[in-house]
């Protein structure tokens, strides 16, 4: 999938994978796809949780190998 | 949709439970939500300019996996208190956790409202210049005005 802005959360735990998303997000236009990358395995459920919560739809997400992959739709 | 709230009172001053206001404030601001955190308490050692003194101890902390066993009398000689709390940090660290400072920097940023409870500020004799800038200060009726009003309400 394409994507306008990566942003590499592995390694970070609970809460930063969601608030540095929140973040990278900030500063991208409407319609504009965030591609992010999270080693954290409670990030599933969290990015889907944040998704619903602020709007931004989640568009795909993926497993490679341990790393979870996740495309965000900017509102 | 509403803009959410969530009301904390935190009353806590060690560093295991410095973190769960922190990363929920952090997380419900990310999620847009405006919060408020009233500090109480040994918490109003979370608003000090400094987060260094903040500390874990192992005493009466029988749930707190230890890397040998250690019996209590062990716990309780001077210097295991830094000890422990230097290895908790390490080991945060390397399992990539926020530290409490960029936690707190997080909130602070994200508009995060934090108060101190005056009550406990004069019983320990805290002067103002000791804290963060980014602090009001009020009683129990400044935090039940935003409390009611609020979706969550936790004490932590």
């Amino acid at each position: 999938m394409e994507f306008n802005k990566e942003f590499d959360a592995s390694g970070l735990s609970c809460p930063l994978p969601i608030v540095k998303t929140k973040k990278a997000l900030k500063d991208m236009a409407s319609g504009e796809v965030l591609r992010v990358i999270a080693t954290d395995p409670g990030s599933v459920c969290d990015m889907a949780a944040f998704a619903e919560q602020t709007g931004n739809p989640l568009l795909e997400q993926t497993t490679e190998s341990s790393k979870f992959v996740f495309y965000l739709k900017k509102a | 949709m509403a803009t959410k709230k969530m009301a904390l009172i935190a009353t806590k001053g060690t560093l295991d439970m410095a973190y769960p206001p922190f990363i929920l404030a952090s997380t419900a601001a990310a999620l847009g939500w405006d919060v408020q955190i009233f500090f109480t308490f040994y918490d109003l050692q979370l608003l000090r300019n400094s987060l260094d003194d903040i500390k874990i101890s192992p005493l009466a902390n029988p749930a707190m996996p230890m890397p040998v066993p250690m019996p209590v009398m062990v716990q309780m000689l001077p210097g295991m208190e830094s000890m422990a709390t230097m290895m908790m940090k390490n080991k945060m660290k390397s399992k990539g956790v926020a530290s409490l400072q960029e936690l707190r920097d997080i909130c602070l940023e994200s508009d995060v409202k934090f108060v101190a409870c005056q009550m406990t500020v004069d019983l320990f004799e805290f002067e103002t210049s000791e804290f963060i800038k980014d602090v009001e200060y009020g009683g129990a009726a400044t935090f039940m005005k935003f409390a009611g009003e609020s979706d969550v309400c936790l004490f932590i």
